[in-house]
């Protein structure tokens, strides 16, 4: 008997359960945000400034979503980011403000210690000691805020010159769109987004061509063939949290330059919003599947489906979370469809 | 080339609370070989590969690589592979959400970045040259099982490995697939690899295999070239002989022409992967189910009683056309079960002895109507009697009590539910000499009252105790069945055999 030929018999190369995710994402929003430069053109929607808006507002949001991402590609979840994010802010107001001889550098330092600190806890409870990282996080969420909420309770705007400088910097792009009073007006962005973007680019090159960013997928994948393929399973998870706390300090200082005060209640609900962004970005809840790139293109749709469901003229708040409830159905069923499709062609 | 030894385990012992796992095993493996490990279930082979591996540590005894002169004391999976010692399972070891090319190498790179382009390149030419038909880029998840296991093998041979251990590799694989793994597997032998198969298929161990070892209840049976072990004598190697200490029991034959069967089935298959099968028994009549471990014996009643979705076929209780797609439409037709794995499938460990006993009939009855305390103690204490459960009291939890009695609390389950026929899937396993005589005994009595019962075990002696008539199964095909005199423990290992 003659061995049969082994290989599927599509025609074309079966795409990766991330690459078909991502696809699936970058087409959605194009299609959506094209249709909505179309219809609502009046509205300001094809001028390029509205987009670079959009980046402006969400620049802290991508860099801790792609922090959570990391972890969820590592089978696991960090519910203590939108907390965090609050300290840093209250944290580094106060020590702008009250503290000599302060700076921006000296802040910066101050919120990626804080988060440094928060993952270095957390990765240990969840990686060593071998604890749920819903429940490990969970407590962080509510130590953070309580945190901030013990060092200053009022909202304070920040008061240093070398802050308010970096965050007042426009980066003036060559493209722009004519005003009511027919003056060319260049798109700018904000310094957050330059870094979110670095951050972006620096994190789709770690997880593509580094043995670290590899270890994750590994890991989320499945925990035991991990071990037995030799992976350090638990520096993997641990080092997962540490660079999601890391970048929820970057975060947290990027949100402070762009509302420029601290305050208790700042990113309420960021934790879900970085969650959902994660999940329209293709990366799975389930761990091993999962893209920068798509959670970077998850925060940007989550924030037009906002700016969308306002141009439509549906003022009621309630609005845009209806929205992004289907949007967030609709990618998990996509998600189950892509998983179990898979599970039958090979069972 | 072939006489160079690989491995050599020499009186290897290992115990587990209340089990001697392997007493004195001896084990050597040659360059170059494929070489089959055997045994019934607890014969004690996965305990044996574990300590190769490191999974587990041996109580006594040394294991030596190659011509070494010094013992090896392996303790992780990980440094066994370093010394050339690999295994492949059939469900863990590969990543499905990586590629192939990932899977061959992760966790084995020195260097903290990754060049695609070379690692797809290595990849391509170590599948080339094993002739795998896999692509170095593709998703494992989008891979065949066959080829996932492949891939598994060439990670091991590219990590230099010179034993390969594989552990029910063909079980989830269809016929050309296990065709073109036996392809690989021969080709790897000629490059001298020394290869431990594990497997329950007989077919697949007279096709590839050079030598067998046999391991029976931990022991040692003996280690034999292919040529000089016949099918029939390596079961009875596999199997044993019983002491014939119970023969106070013995079915009766009776002749049953003109009745009704109580269930009749034809053509049934399930998702099990059974082949199509017919079977009846008659009110009053015991038949069995036989064949080795894995040959599909408990699937066939497993189909009976709709704890497989069945996929063709049809059943006929007591005469009419019966649709049974979930257990609890099989036990309001009068069908009853005790399952094979009493942990998993039986026993609700947490609930009092109490509890348990009524808990088919509570079942059967709906919830919404409980029993009243009283009743329900009154019903559990009549059987706790009538099957001498040892047990302190009705509130004792049943995961205290010894296994046997464990047995009879499920036995009692269904018997209160008054069947008319009653499966017994190796309900014996793992209990004491005596208490097997009572089931035994209560099998013989119950079938006299006109159940129907149909009884599986490992145990042949106990089946022709207790059995009139025996269906013979081998690869998850009836072969045969044997009836009246006819029946003999040479008779059914021959069939076994032969079919």
């Amino acid at each position: 008997m003659a061995a049969k030929d082994l290989s599927p018999k599509t025609r074309s190369e079966p795409m990766s359960d991330t690459t078909s995710l991502l696809i699936i994402t970058v087409a959605i929003f194009l299609v959506m945000y094209l249709t909505a430069a179309y219809l609502f053109s009046d509205k300001g929607f094809a001028k390029p400034q509205m987009f670079f808006n959009l980046l402006n507002e969400n620049a802290a949001l991508i860099i801790i979503s792609c922090g959570l991402s990391i972890v969820m590609i590592a089978g696991g979840i960090d519910i203590s980011v939108g907390g965090l994010t609050a300290l840093i802010t209250v944290a580094c107001v106060v020590h702008l403000n009250d503290m000599e001889g302060s700076s921006f550098l000296t802040s910066l330092l101050l919120a990626l210690g804080i988060g440094l600190a928060f993952g270095l806890v957390q990765g240990f409870l969840v990686a060593y000691l071998d604890i749920q990282p819903f429940i490990v996080t969970l407590a962080g969420m509510f130590f953070a805020r309580g945190q901030a909420a013990m060092i200053d309770t009022q909202t304070r705007t920040v008061a240093n010159e070398s802050f308010s400088a970096l965050a007042q910097m426009r980066i003036r792009l060559p493209i722009g769109s004519v005003n009511n009073n027919g003056v060319f007006v260049q798109a700018y962005m904000e310094l957050g987004v330059v870094i979110a973007l670095l951050v972006v680019a620096a994190l789709f090159v770690t997880l593509r061509y580094t043995t670290f960013g590899r270890s994750l997928y590994a890991v989320g994948g499945n925990k035991q063939s991990a071990l037995m393929l030799g992976l350090n399973v638990k520096r993997t998870k641990f080092l997962s949290h540490v660079l999601c706390g890391l970048l929820t300090g970057l975060g947290g200082f990027v949100f402070l330059l762009h509302v420029r005060s601290g305050a208790v209640t700042h990113a309420a609900g960021y934790e879900m919003d970085a969650i959902a962004a994660s999940i329209i970005g293709g990366t799975m809840l389930t761990g091993g599947v999962g893209n920068i790139f798509g959670t970077f293109i998850g925060v940007l749709t989550k924030g037009a489906i906002g700016n969308i469901v306002r141009a439509m003229g549906l003022v009621g708040s309630w609005w845009p979370g209806i929205t992004l409830a289907a949007m967030l159905c609709f990618f998990l069923i996509l998600q189950s469809v892509i998983t179990s499709r898979k599970r039958a062609k090979i069972g | 080339m072939a006489n160079e030894t690989v491995l050599f385990a020499k009186g290897v012992c290992k115990s587990f609370p209340g089990v001697k796992a392997l007493r004195g095993v001896n084990f050597t493996l040659r360059a170059g070989e494929i070489h089959a490990l055997m045994g019934e279930n607890g014969a004690g082979k996965s305990t044996l590969i574990k300590v190769l591996t490191g999974v587990y540590s041996k109580d006594a005894g040394e294991i030596f690589l190659g011509d070494a002169a010094k013992p090896i004391n392996v303790k992780s999976p990980r440094e066994a592979q370093d010394l050339g010692i690999s295994t492949v399972y059939q469900e863990i070891g590969l990543c499905p959400n990586l590629t192939v090319a990932e899977n061959m190498f992760i966790g084995r790179s020195k260097s903290p970045f990754i060049s695609w382009r070379e690692t797809n390149a290595r990849t391509a030419k170590i599948l080339a040259d094993l002739g795998i038909p896999a692509k170095p880029e593709r998703q494992l998840a989008n891979c065949s099982l066959a080829v996932r296991q492949m891939v598994a093998i060439a990670r091991a041979m590219d990590l230099n490995c010179k034993v390969l251990i594989l552990d029910e590799p063909t079980s989830s694989l269809d016929e050309s697939e296990v065709e073109s793994l036996f392809n690989l597997m021969r080709d790897l032998k000629a490059r001298g690899v020394g290869i431990i198969f594990v497997t329950h298929f007989l077919d697949q161990v007279y096709k590839v295999c050079d030598r067998i070892t046999v391991l029976r209840n931990g022991e040692l049976v003996g280690e034999y070239p292919l040529a000089e072990l016949p099918r029939l004598a390596l079961i009875e190697k596999m199997m044993g002989k019983e002491l014939q200490e119970l023969s106070e029991v013995h079915a009766e034959s009776r002749d049953f022409t003109g009745l009704t069967p109580l269930v009749e089935v034809k053509d049934l298959k399930s998702e099990a992967g059974i082949e199509p099968f017919d079977f009846k028994n008659y009110p009053g009549e015991v038949t069995g189910f036989t064949g080795l471990l894995g040959s599909g014996r408990s699937e066939c009643v497993r189909a009976i009683f709709g704890a497989d979705k069945v996929t063709g076929g049809e059943i006929k209780v007591k005469g009419q056309t019966a649709k049974i797609s979930q257990p609890l439409e099989a036990m309001r037709l009068g069908l009853a079960y005790l399952p094979e794995d009493r942990g998993r499938d039986g026993i609700v460990a947490d609930l009092s002895v109490r509890e348990n006993i009524i808990l088919a009939l509570q079942v059967m009855k709906g919830f919404f109507r409980p029993f009243s305390k009283k009743r329900a103690s009154v019903l559990a204490d009549e059987y706790i009697k009538l099957l001498r459960v040892k047990t302190a009291s009705q509130d004792t939890l049943v995961g205290s009590l010894s296994g046997g009695n464990q047995q009879k609390v499920i036995l009692a389950r269904w018997l209160l539910t008054k069947p008319d026929y009653l499966i017994l899937d190796e309900p014996t396993r793992g209990i004491d000499v005596g208490t097997k005589t009572e089931i035994q005994k209560l099998v013989v009595r119950l079938s006299s009252e006109g159940m129907g019962i149909t009884f599986i075990s490992s145990e042949i002696e106990e089946m022709l105790r207790t059995c009139s008539r025996l269906i013979v199964m081998r690869d998850r095909k009836v072969v045969g069945a044997i009836s009246g005199s006819d029946l003999s423990q040479d008779n059914i290992m021959r069939t076994i055999a032969e079919g």
